[in-house]
C-alpha cells in the first residue's frame, strides 16, 4: 500500500457521460487512479461501473468527458488503442481458447515469428515464464486451459494483458468466481503488482475485499459519482451505505417463531449425477412449516442434484421425498409445482430460472401460462399478463418498471427479484432457494434474505442452499451440513458458529 | 407505432438487415454478371420485366411462391423451437402422395374431397416430422440426421407407390390424374369450354392470368403463415414451444414437457409441409411422378425460413422473393444470355449475409463513424 506514487496520475477521467437512448448509464463521472495503486469502483448491479470502464478500454465511446492517460488527452476509439496505451482488461467471463495452451492463448494476435509466418513457440514461452515469475503468477505455460482451475484461468487473462505491456489493469469482479484459497493468492499478485508500478482498477460490489485489496475506493449509484475515499479511513457498513444510498444491515432481523407441522420429509434418497455416480447417497431431512432450513457445505457434495429431485429435474435412484404427507418422488416438475405446491428458486438463474428472450411479463407466467387467470381455451390472455406484470413489478420492486423488457436485459439483482416475485406469487407451501444471493450486491441480498424470512412468518417451509457459510448462518433457523451426499449434522442456529459447522463440512463428525 | 419506433425497427431490427442482405445480394450478384461479361442492369432489368411485364407473369410467380413459402413456414416453426426440420423435403413427399392417393381414389363432392386430401396429406407430413421428433425426444437422435434419413424413405416409398398396378400409370412414371373433386384449380373445367376459350381471347389481363394454372393454394399458404404467428404468439402451446425453443432447461424448471413440445413442434412442422406438397399436387401437377433426385421445396423453405427471420410474414415475403427470382431469373438466359445459375449465386449470398447479422451491424457502423 506504500507503492502510491502521487506525483503521476496513470488515469484521469473527467466528466465522463454516457447515455444510451434516453437512459443515462454514466452522468459526469469523474475518476483518477496514480500511478501504483488499486482504485476499486463500487456499485450496485446496473450501476452503470462496467459502462465506465468499458469507456476507458475503448470499447464504448462516451458520449462527452475527457480522458488522459499518463497525462496525455486520448481519444480511445477502440480497444487497440487502449492496449498500446498500456491498459489491459480482465473481463468477468474468461476469454480463452479453451484447447489450446497458456502460452498459445497468451500470444494469440501477437505472436512472435521466425519469419514467413513460422510460429517461435519457444521465445513466447520463455516470455510467458519470465513474467509469470517476476508477479508471482505461477501457472504452467504448456498446461492446456481445459484442464486449469478457474483461478489459473484468471491468472492467464492477468498474463496476457502483461506480456502486451499493460500498465494499468481492470479487472472486472475478479473475484467472483474465485474460491477463499484462490482470492488470498490474487490479493498477492496485485501487491506485487503494485509494487512494480502497474496501476489496478477492480469492479466489484464485494466490501469485505475492497477492504483487503484497494487503496480508493469511488461509489458509483445509478449512473452518478458519489464519492471518492480513502478505504482505510471507512467501515464496510460505510461503503454499503453510500453505494445504496441508506443504511443496509448485515444481519437479518427475525423474531422467534414455533415450527409447526411437518412439510417435507426425505426419507434415505439415493440419486446419481450424470457420470453415474451416486452423490446423494442415503439422505434423510426434515423441515417444517414456519421454519427456515439452511443446508450448509463445499460445492460439490450433492446439493445441485438433491434439489434438482426434489424440484422433479432428476429421478432418484431409491427413496421418497413426501411433501405434506404426499409422495412426490420422481413426479415430474409441473406436478411438483402445481398439485403439491413447491416454489423453487433455481441455483443458475440464466440456465434454469429465466427465459433469457421472453420480457418480463412472459417469464412471470412461466410456470402458471395455462391457469384461468392467463389462459382461456387455447388462447393466452395478454391482458391478464401484463396485468399481472405490473402489479409483480410494482410488488417487488423490479427495475426498469416495463413488462416488455426482455429478461437478458435486466440485471442479476433485478432478473433475481423476478424469479422471486413468480415463485412467492404462486404461493407455494414449501420454498426451495438455492444459491439466491449468488453473484448479487448488499442491497439485493438483503432484499432476498427479507423474502425468505417473510415466506417464514407466513408459515412456509424454506430450505435454503448455499455455499455461503455467513447466508446460512444469518438466515436459517436450523441448520443441516451435507457432507458426501448424506447429512452429517443439524444444529440449532442459535448454537452453532462458524467452527462447529466448518468441522462437519470438511468431513470431521467421526474424529470429533 | 410511433415513427421514431418504426424507423428504430427498420434500422436496427431484422427486418432493415433482411432487406440490406438482399441488396447486397444482389450487388454480389451483378459483380459476377460483371465479370463473367454481361450487363447487370439489363440482366435485372430482364429479371424484372419476367416478373412484373405480364399479369401472367405475375400469377406464375404466386404459383411458384406458394409451395415455397408454406414449407418455409415448416422450417420456420421448427425453428421457433429450437429445431432444424431439414425434412420438410420429404414431409412434402409424403404429403404430396398421400393426396396423390386420397385424390385418385376417393369419390366425394368437392366440398369434402377438397378438405379430405388436405387433411391426410397433413396427416402424412405429420407422422413423418413427428416420428423424427419421437425418435428425438426418446432416444436422443437428432432431428438433423433423423430428418435426412427419412427424406430419402419418403423418396423411395413415393417411387415405389408409383410402381403398383392400381395407382401408378405404368411405362409412364407417373400416377394418374386426380379427381376434379379433388383439384383446386379455379375455372380449371371451365377454361377449355369454348365460353372460357373466348373469354380468355376477349379479356386481355384476365385472360393473360387464366393461361396460368391459377389455384387455390396462395390462400392457405396466407392462412398457414397467420395460423402459425397465432399460434406461436397468442396460444399457450405456441408459449410451451417458444419457451422450449430459446431455452429448454429453464421450459423443463417450470412444468412444461420438453419432449412433447419436442413431437408437438415437429408435427405440426411436417403437417405444413405436408400441406405444401398437397397443394401443389391439388391445384398444379394432379399427379406425382417418379422422382430421381429431390426437387428441393424443402430445401427451398430453409432458405426462405432463414431470410423470413422465421416468423409466418417473413416467410411469406421471402417466399414471394424467392418464387419471384426463380420464375423471373429463369428468363435471363433469353433476354441477355447470362445463365440463370447467377440466381443461385444472387440467393445464396443473400441468405449468407442474412446469417451474419453481425457484419451488417459492422458495415453500418462503419459508414456512420
Amino acid at each position: 500500500m506504500t507503492a502510491i506514487d502521487f506525483s503521476h496520475r496513470a488515469v484521469e477521467m473527467s466528466g465522463i457521460t454516457k447515455k444510451f437512448g434516453d437512459f443515462v448509464a454514466n452522468e459526469n463521472i469523474n475518476l483518477t487512479v496514480h500511478r501504483g495503486e488499486v482504485h476499486a469502483l463500487l456499485g450496485e448491479n446496473g450501476a452503470g461501473k462496467t459502462t465506465l470502464m468499458n469507456i476507458l478500454y475503448g470499447l464504448l465511446k462516451p458520449s462527452s468527458g475527457n480522458i488522459k492517460i499518463n497525462g496525455k488527452t486520448l481519444t480511445i476509439s477502440d480497444p487497440n488503442i487502449a492496449i498500446r496505451n498500456g491498459i489491459g482488461m480482465v473481463h468477468q467471463h474468461f476469454m480463452l481458447v479453451e484447447p489450446f495452451s497458456v502460452t498459445e492463448n497468451i500470444i494469440l494476435g501477437n505472436e512472435s515469428t521466425r519469419g514467413f509466418g513460422i510460429l517461435d513457440a519457444g521465445k513466447g514461452e520463455k516470455e510467458v515464464k519470465r513474467i509469470s515469475e517476476q508477479y508471482g503468477l505461477t501457472v504452467d505455460p504448456k498446461a492446456l486451459i481445459q484442464d486449469l482451475s478457474v483461478g489459473s484461468q484468471q491468472r492467464v487473462e492477468i498474463l496476457k494483458t502483461l506480456y502486451r505491456g499493460a500498465q494499468i489493469l481492470i479487472l472486472d469482479e475478479p473475484t467472483a468466481v474465485l474460491t477463499p484459497q484462490e482470492i488470498k493468492e490474487l490479493v498477492a499478485i496485485i501487491t506485487n503488482l503494485t509494487e512494480a508500478g502497474k496501476s489496478i482498477i477492480i469492479i466489484t460490489h464485494k466490501l469485505n475485499e475492497i477492504k483487503q485489496m484497494a487503496d480508493f475506493c469511488t461509489i458509483i449509484r445509478r449512473g452518478r459519482h458519489i464519492d471518492t475515499v480513502d478505504v482505510s479511513e471507512v467501515t464496510e457498513e460505510d461503503l454499503a451505505a453510500k453505494m445504496v444510498g441508506r443504511e443496509v444491515s448485515f444481519r437479518v432481523a427475525k423474531e422467534k417463531r414455533n415450527p409447526g407441522e411437518k412439510i417435507l420429509d426425505i426419507k434415505e434418497l439415493c440419486v446419481e449425477d450424470s457420470r453415474g455416480i451416486m452423490v446423494v447417497n442415503g439422505l434423510n431431512l426434515q423441515l417444517r412449516k414456519g421454519e427456515i432450513l439452511g443446508i450448509a457445505g463445499i460445492d460439490g457434495n450433492g446439493q445441485t442434484q438433491l434439489i434438482e429431485t426434489l424440484t422433479g429435474l432428476r429421478k432418484a435412484k431409491s427413496g421418497r421425498i413426501e411433501v405434506l404427507g404426499k409422495d412426490i418422488t420422481n413426479l415430474p416438475p409441473g406436478k411438483i409445482i402445481n398439485n403439491h405446491k413447491v416454489g423453487h428458486i433455481p441455483e443458475d438463474r440464466q440456465k434454469r430460472g429465466l427465459v433469457f428472450e421472453f420480457n418480463i411479463a412472459e417469464n412471470l407466467i412461466l410456470e402458471t401460462y395455462f391457469k384461468p387467470a392467463f389462459s382461456e381455451g387455447f388462447s393466452l390472455l395478454h391482458k391478464n399478463i401484463y396485468k399481472n406484470a405490473d402489479t409483480l413489478i410494482e410488488k417487488f420492486d423490479i427495475r426498469p418498471r416495463d413488462a416488455t423488457l426482455q429478461a437478458k436485459s435486466l440485471s442479476g439483482g433485478n432478473q433475481q427479484k423476478m424469479i422471486i416475485a413468480r415463485e412467492v406469487s404462486n404461493e407455494p407451501e414449501l420454498l426451495i432457494a438455492a444459491q439466491p444471493t449468488r453473484g448479487l450486491d448488499v442491497g439485493a441480498i438483503e432484499y432476498v434474505h427479507q423474502a425468505l424470512v417473510a415466506q417464514r412468518n407466513e408459515g412456509k417451509g424454506v430450505l435454503l442452499v448455499s455455499f455461503e457459510l455467513d447466508e446460512i448462518m444469518n438466515v436459517s433457523d436450523r441448520i443441516a451440513v451435507i457432507f458426501e451426499g448424506k447429512i452429517v449434522g443439524i444444529l440449532d442456529a442459535d448454537d452453532a458458529d462458524e467452527k462447529k459447522i466448518g468441522l462437519l463440512m470438511a468431513g470431521g463428525t467421526a474424529k470429533e | 407505432m410511433t415513427g421514431t419506433k418504426l424507423k428504430e425497427l427498420f434500422l436496427k431490427g431484422p427486418f432493415g438487415l433482411t432487406l440490406i442482405s438482399i441488396l447486397l445480394g444482389f450487388l454480389v450478384g451483378a459483380i459476377v454478371l460483371l465479370i463473367a461479361g454481361f450487363n447487370p442492369a439489363e440482366a435485372y432489368w430482364a429479371i424484372l420485366r419476367g416478373i412484373f411485364a405480364k399479369p401472367k407473369y405475375v400469377s406464375y410467380v404466386i404459383i411458384y411462391s406458394t409451395p415455397l413459402i408454406i414449407t418455409g413456414l415448416s422450417v420456420a416453426f421448427a425453428l421457433r423451437t429450437g429445431l432444424f426440420n431439414i425434412g420438410a423435403e420429404g414431409q412434402f413427399i409424403v404429403g404430396a402422395m398421400a393426396a396423390a392417393i386420397a385424390g385418385y381414389f376417393i369419390q366425394l363432392p368437392m366440398l369434402l374431397h377438397v378438405p379430405l386430401c388436405l387433411f391426410l396429406a397433413m396427416s402424412a407430413g405429420a407422422v413423418w416430422g413427428g416420428l423424427a421428433g419421437h425418435i428425438k425426444a426418446r432416444f436422443g437422435v437428432h432431428e438433423v440426421i433423423s430428418t435426412i434419413m427419412l427424406n430419402w424413405i419418403a423418396l423411395y416409398l413415393s417411387n415405389w407407390s408409383l410402381t403398383l398396378q392400381s395407382f401408378g400409370k405404368q411405362g409412364t412414371g407417373k400416377s394418374h390424374m386426380i379427381q376434379e373433386t379433388a383439384r383446386i384449380d379455379l375455372f380449371g373445367q371451365w377454361k377449355i369450354t369454348e365460353a372460357g376459350i373466348e373469354f380468355i381471347r376477349s379479356h386481355k389481363v384476365l385472360g393473360d392470368i387464366l393461361k396460368s394454372p391459377v389455384n387455390l393454394g396462395i390462400i392457405f399458404a396466407l392462412l398457414f403463415a397467420f395460423l402459425m404467428w397465432y399460434i406461436l404468439n397468442k396460444t399457450t402451446l405456441g408459449y410451451e414451444l417458444r419457451a422450449v425453443g430459446f431455452n429448454p432447461d429453464a421450459a423443463e424448471y417450470g412444468g412444461i414437457n420438453v419432449k412433447k413440445s419436442i413431437i408437438t413442434s415437429m408435427s405440426i412442422a411436417g403437417s405444413l409441409a405436408g400441406a405444401a406438397g398437397a397443394l401443389q399436387v391439388m391445384g398444379v401437377g394432379h399427379k406425382i411422378a417418379k422422382l430421381a433426385i429431390m426437387e428441393g421445396y424443402g430445401f427451398d423453405g430453409i432458405a426462405v425460413a432463414l431470410i423470413g427471420n422465421n416468423t409466418g410474414p417473413g416467410s411469406v415475403f421471402a417466399g414471394f422473393l424467392f418464387g419471384g427470382l426463380k420464375y423471373g431469373g429463369a428468363k435471363i438466359q433469353d433476354a441477355v444470355g447470362a445463365p440463370t445459375e447467377v440466381i443461385n449465386i444472387v440467393v445464396g449470398t443473400i441468405i449468407l449475409f442474412v446469417a451474419m447479422p453481425k457484419l451488417i451491424q459492422m458495415l453500418l457502423k462503419f459508414r456512420k463513424g
